[in-house]
Formats: structure tokens, sequence, C-alpha cells
């Protein structure tokens, strides 16, 4: 049972391989710039250069202003920075999200409505989409925020945030205050994110979605916005996020924010077009699901339930072909429940423990798509075999 | 530095003529035990065992006091048996005791002579040396019945001063009692089974049956880590991963499904066969208690036993659930067990099993096995693992020394 001769990753949606252009920043960070940015000295004004440059990329890429750029340790932090950043000076105590969040948006709600906050979970359609006009319909005076994410991370569903801004916009024209907060942590680099147009005030990303370094994310706090830090501590990041910076983590997502601006648009059309190639290929197995939708996606997910064979045994299977896959969302596929994203959109449990992941990114070519989809196929067949 | 423990130790004491062979069994697992912290010497004094080893006493501790045949041990310090050196050292020890635990308001002195040279009688010798402590510290009180602090002097080559003892596994020593394999899962139950029988001084072989890809190779380090566990109680161990793959794709094609789960069962029996002849092993140890689950019934035990020559072990035959759920969290294998990476056992699990099986209908649903064949597979396609408790190692596959 030797190590498989080929390896096919196709996981990305759980973390992506470091750039080596990530590599070199992180390294330069390291080894050379090792200064604390908050020192008098030159070796200190050398490390914050560097923040500076990184700050700016990351602004570039959303087209904001880098003052609105806070580092975090990733997008859990960002996504528990900006819920209870904004709970804690609301004066409104009802918070609106949607029914497939990520558990690092549904668990700090969930906190909170242990803490006196009220709660309106939306609903989703077949597709895992929100409905603007649902949230129109949900707002109240008291709603402090409206938390809806910018890409399902296990469908790939685009949410149509744009609409979903323009429906809080009116909203606060009539003396609503809902502070908009976007989890756009699957989004980053595959769909092009405005969050000044679309009415965001909050924006969570993360560097090892888009082949940066883990530990290190960033939030985007609108010019205006009042939020309170977790931690208390030094002004870094403006008092918002305390403690000696990250700089080798903040130097990596700098490099990567670079790579997402130059670019997106041909890469979402390449790494669409594989995915395609991927949905037909499956597509000729019988008594299959393509849970992802066919419009209004993310270039880079495509989830499948494959009848009467469990999505664990199915990705173990794979692996020993040398095709890392998931079941799930990582942050929840220890966890033998089936997720609540599928649960959503209509799966009933039987259905949806038989799902799999496919997520890819700009490493992925024509050669791995064509023989991953071959070897699902065998080993759909072969395991199919064993459960009747 | 250097630490001094003196370790008590019970049962041994009386196997009679074996005696020396127990006391030497010990006496070579507490040095095993802490060799690699640094020197260590140890040996008897009057029906007790003395460690010294040149390590942080912490450290040693926790591993003295995890091997079998101690009953008890305490941090001693060691003087030399005259009074006044003894209570120079006993107000130390006050001293650095109250440090750590400063509610302390009542203390007793217990001197015990093991050397009746010793010129002050045990009494005498424990109200003088009382008398020094309450000096030293006014504000303590000294308790007869149930003191704060215990300042046990034992007086044999040297004085033994202790101020703590720590409780012991018991039992016999590792090595004294035989070889069993012990058949884990990654559940609750097995490591506890082994643990059990490793306590009377039998050495374990663990085996896995591991099933990739039905199940994680997560699941496989699971038990990896149950094996350090067990391993920092019995001392570094050798344990068996065995290919199962085959035979479960076998199962599952070829048997009804009421009758999987004991004719799985029935495979392991019969490479532990195999296993237990490889590594000189007399006996296997399994988790099973009755009526836990449906294959746990007095038939299916028969139709089990009825696949191996050995005798099957079963230490938990009579345990309820949480009377092992909470052994298991004594022992330190609970948490691992509990991490939800499904065994082979719980993924085939049927829907309704036969619960009063028969031997007669076992063999007809394998008549269609090589079951020659299919057990060699998973013998030497297996892993044979080294474990201690800092670690790992992969010594050999299937039995042959490791390839480059």
């Amino acid at each position: 049972m030797g190590p498989p001769d080929l390896e096919i990753y196709l996981d990305n949606a759980a973390t992506t391989r470091p750039h080596p252009e990530v590599i070199r920043a992180v390294t330069a960070a390291l080894s050379e710039e090792f200064g604390n940015p908050s020192s008098l000295h030159g070796k200190g004004v050398a490390a914050e250069r560097m923040i500076t440059a990184a700050r700016e990329a990351v602004a570039r890429s959303l087209g904001v202003a880098p003052n609105e750029i806070v580092f975090t340790s990733g997008g859990t932090e960002a996504n528990n920075l900006a819920i209870s950043g904004v709970a804690l000076h609301a004066r409104g105590r009802h918070i609106l999200t949607g029914a497939v969040e990520h558990s690092s948006v549904l668990a700090p709600i969930r906190r909170l409505s242990e803490h006196g906050f009220e709660v309106t979970e939306i609903p989703v359609d077949s597709e895992g989409r929100v409905n603007p006009q649902s949230i129109s319909a949900a707002l109240r005076l008291d709603t402090a925020l409206v938390s809806i994410m910018a890409v399902n991370n296990e469908l790939g569903t685009i949410q149509p945030i744009e609409d979903i801004g323009h429906v809080i916009r009116s909203h606060k024209a009539r003396g609503g205050k809902a502070i908009f907060h976007v989890d756009a942590v699957q989004a980053w680099g595959k769909v092009r994110l405005r969050p000044a147009a679309a009415g965001i005030d909050l924006l969570a990303v993360s560097g090892h979605k888009v082949h940066g370094p883990k530990g290190i994310g960033a939030l985007y706090v609108r010019k205006g916005i009042r939020l309170a830090s977790m931690q208390a501590g030094g002004d870094q990041e403006r008092g918002i996020r305390p403690g000696t910076e990250n700089v080798p983590g903040i130097a990596g997502i700098g490099a990567a924010a670079a790579l997402v601006q130059a670019d997106l648009g041909a890469l979402a059309a390449r790494v669409s077009s594989l995915r395609d190639r991927l949905r037909e290929h499956l597509g000729a197995i019988s008594d299959i699901r393509v849970n992802t939708p066919m419009n209004g996606i993310a270039p880079h997910i495509l989830n499948v339930s494959f009848a009467g064979v469990r999505g664990e045994t199915l990705l173990h299977r794979l692996e020993q072909e040398g095709i890392y896959v998931s079941t799930g969302s990582a942050c929840h596929s220890h966890d033998p429940t089936p997720s609540h994203v599928l649960l959503a959109i209509g799966l009933s449990p039987d259905v949806a423990v038989t799902s799999l992941r496919f997520s890819l990114s700009r490493d992925t070519t024509i050669e791995d798509i064509d023989a991953a989809a071959t070897a699902v196929r065998a080993a759909v067949a072969e395991l199919r075999t064993l459960v009747r | 530095m250097t630490a001094h423990f003196l370790i008590r130790y019970g049962e041994i004491a009386l196997k009679g003529a074996n005696q020396r062979f127990f006391q030497e069994a010990l006496i070579r697992n507490l040095r095993r035990s802490v060799e690699d912290l640094g020197s260590v010497e140890v040996r008897l004094s009057f029906g007790r065992i003395i460690v010294d080893v040149n390590a942080e006493p912490a450290d040693a501790a926790d591993r003295l006091r995890r091997v079998f045949g101690v009953v008890s041990m305490s941090p001693v310090r060691i003087v030399e048996p005259s009074l006044d050196a003894i209570i120079d050292a006993a107000v130390a020890m006050v001293q650095d005791t109250l440090v750590l635990r400063p509610n302390i308001q009542t203390f007793k002195v217990d001197t015990r002579r093991a050397d009746k040279r010793f010129p002050t009688p045990s009494m005498a010798a424990s109200s003088e040396i009382g008398a020094a402590i309450q000096q030293r510290f006014p504000d303590l009180r000294a308790r007869m019945k149930d003191p704060d602090l215990l300042v046990e002097v034992e007086i044999r080559d040297a004085a033994y001063l202790a101020t703590e003892t720590i409780p012991g596994p018991g039992g016999l020593p590792t090595g004294t009692g035989g070889t069993a394999l012990a058949l884990l899962s990654g559940g609750i139950d097995s490591p506890v089974a082994a643990w059990l029988v490793a306590r009377r001084g039998m050495t374990i072989v663990p085996v896995y049956f591991h099933s990739f890809p039905f199940t994680s190779d997560r699941a496989k380090e699971k038990v990896i880590d149950l094996c350090r566990v067990l391993a920092s109680y019995a001392g570094p161990l050798s344990a068996w991963v065995v290919f199962f793959t085959e035979i479960q794709r076998a199962i599952q094609l070829q048997v009804s499904e009421a009758l999987r789960v004991l004719a799985m069962r029935r495979m392991m029996m019969r490479i532990s066969d195999v296993l237990a002849t490889r590594e000189r092993a007399q006996a296997l140890i399994t988790g099973e208690s009755v009526g836990q689950v449906a294959s746990q019934t007095v038939e299916s035990i028969a139709v089990i036993n009825a696949a191996t020559r050995l005798p099957i072990l079963r230490p938990l035959i009579g345990s309820d659930k949480t009377e092992i759920v909470a052994r298991a969290e004594a022992i330190g294998t609970y948490e691992i067990s509990i991490r939800p990476f499904p065994d082979c056992c719980s993924l085939f699990v049927p829907a309704h099993p036969r619960t009063h099986p028969t031997v007669e209908e076992l063999e007809a649903a394998e008549s269609t096995f090589d079951i020659g064949s299919l057990v060699h597979e998973a013998v030497e396609r297996g892993e044979r693992v080294t474990i201690s408790a800092q670690g790992e190692q992969v010594s050999a596959v299937a039995g042959r020394p490791a390839g480059p």
C-alpha cells in the first residue's frame, strides 16, 4: 500500500497550496524583517512598511481604502469580530442571518441569542439561496445586524448580496440602523467583490483559501462603523485588534491579495469551465444528484450526492488513488451528523451523508479533472456492489 | 537534580518462593520507565524500593506512578539517620509544602523504624520532630486524626521523609504473566480490557484490524494513541495493524447481513491465532461484556470462541458501561476513544444482527471463503509497530525486517 503515484488535490475550499510568491513573502518577513512594527527604530519601520504594502494590496482587491482593513488571525476571527463587535455597541437586539451560514457565523450569533438577542434565521431555496425579499420582510427597526455569506462553502451558491445591500439601504432610509456583515471567505478571489458599492459594512476574508498562509485573515470595516474590540491591549490595527502583528502572515496575505487582484476574471472563467467539465463527467454516473446549482455559482465548487455510498468511504477510496476531496466543509467533516447546508436545501439525512464536495483552484488542470472523474466513476461502482 | 522516591508494593511481597522474581521485574520496570530522563538507581530496602533518578521530580513521579506493581509511592528526602538531620529535613519539607498548600492548618509526624538500631523509639522521635515543626511554624497545630499534612519518617539504612503519598495502579509487574494479544477496536471497552489484563503482569501485544478505505487512517491513529497510553503503564509494546480490507469486502459480498459482525469477529480470531504463534502469545483479550450489544449474547460468544484454539480473556464480562467508562477515564483512554472516527465494527453494523447464532450457521456462511489465504494476506500486508509512551515507530512489516 505505497503512496499513490499521482496527487490530485480537489479540496481547495478547505485550503489551498501556498503560491511561490506567498512563500517568498512569508520567508522574507521571517528571515529579514523580524522587527516589531511598533518599535521606533529602523527595524520596526521596515516591518511596518511590509504591513502597509500588504494592507494596500488587500484593500485594492476589494476596491476599498487601506485604513478600512483590519488584519485578524483568519476568517473565523474576522467573522467573530464583526458579529460580536457590532453587537456590543448595538442599540437594537435583533439579528438576521441565513440558514446555510458557516459555523464561524452561526456560533457567535447563537451565543448572542443566549445573551438576549433575538435571531431570525432566513431560510434558503433548493439552490441554497436567500431571497432578498425575505430579508426585507424580516427587517425591523431594532435589527442591529444582518449577516449573509457571499458564497456558500459547501454548494458554491452565490448569495444576492448586492440586492440585500439595496434592501438594507432602503430600510435605513426609513429609520433602520442594521449593519450588513458579509462572510466572503469562499468568495474572495473567486467572484468580484466591491463591498462599498454593495452597501456592505463589514466583510471577512481569509488568506489560506487563496493560496496564502493559514492563521491570517482580514476584516473590511467601512469607515464610520464602530466596532468593539474582542481583546484589550495596545493600539495595533487601530485598537480594534490589539496584539503584535503577525508580520509573516500579513506579508503572505498581501502576496495572495495581489494574485487575487491580478487575474480574477481569467481565472474564474478557466476554473468554472473545469468545474463544468467535472459536472458533465460525473453526470454519466447513475443515481447521482448534483447539489450545486447551474447558475449563480462561484467557479470552484461542485457538490454531488452518490446514492447508496457513504461520502466518507468514497473519500477514503479516492484517497487510495491519490485524489483528495471533502465530505463537506472541513470544519465539521469529522462530525458524523449530516451537513446543515444540505439539510437546508431539502436533502434527507440519508442522501446528505452520501455527498462529496469537489473544489478546484488555479492549480487544477484538465488532466486532473478527467482522471478524477474516471476514478470516481470506478470507485462508486465498486462501493455500490458492497453496500447494495 | 536528583529526585528520590520510596515505592510501596503489596501483593508481590506475598508471592512466597517467587518473591524475588516479582521484585526483580518491578525493579527492572521502574528503571525502564524513567531511564530516558536521566541516570537512575533502583534498590531494595527492607520491603520497599528506593528510586534515585536524575530528573525533574514531577516528570519522574508521573512515570513511576503508572508502573504495574506499585501500590503507592512518595517523593522522599534522604538524610543520615540522626535526629538532628531528620528535624532539619522535616522543617524544610514543611516549609516547601506550605508554599504549595498555604491552607494547611494541622499536621502529624509518623515515624517508623525498620532499623531498630536507631536509638530513639518511634513515638519519642515523632514528638521531638513535631515539637521542632511547631516551634518553627507557630500557626500549625498538631493533630492525630485527619491532619492536613502528614510527615512520614521511615528510618532504614538512612532516614526517608515524605509529605505526600501518590497511589499507584497496583497489580503485578509487566513481564511476569506471559503474553496475550489484545484486540483493540478504538472504542471505549477494548483498551480498558487490555489494561486490566496488563495490570495482572501479562505482556500485551495490541492488534488492530484496519479496513481503509472503509475506515479512516485517523481511526488507526486513534488506536496508536490508545497504545501509547497503554505503554505509559506497561512499557514499550509491539502492536499489529492487520490489513483487514479484503476480508471486510469478502464478508460484505458473501455473508448475509445478520451474520456479518460474527463472521468478522471469527476472522479476527483466526488472524489472532496466527499472530499469537509469531508473538508467542498464549491468550487473546477482548472488551466484550455479556449482552452489551446484540453480538455479545452468550451464544455469540460461543460462536466466536469456536474460531480460535486460544483462551479468550474477557475481563469486562460482568461490567456495566458506566463502570467501564469510569475506568477508561481514570486510565486516560476515554478522551481518545470518543474521538468520532468509526472503527470497522461500527461502520458495518447491521440493523438486525443474529442474537442466537450457531456455529453450523456461521460455518455455512463462511463456506465460500478461502479462509487460509484471506488470513495469510491480512497478516502479510499488516504492519508491526513498536510503540512507547513517547511515540511510535514502524519496526517491521509483516514480521519481516523493515525495508529501506
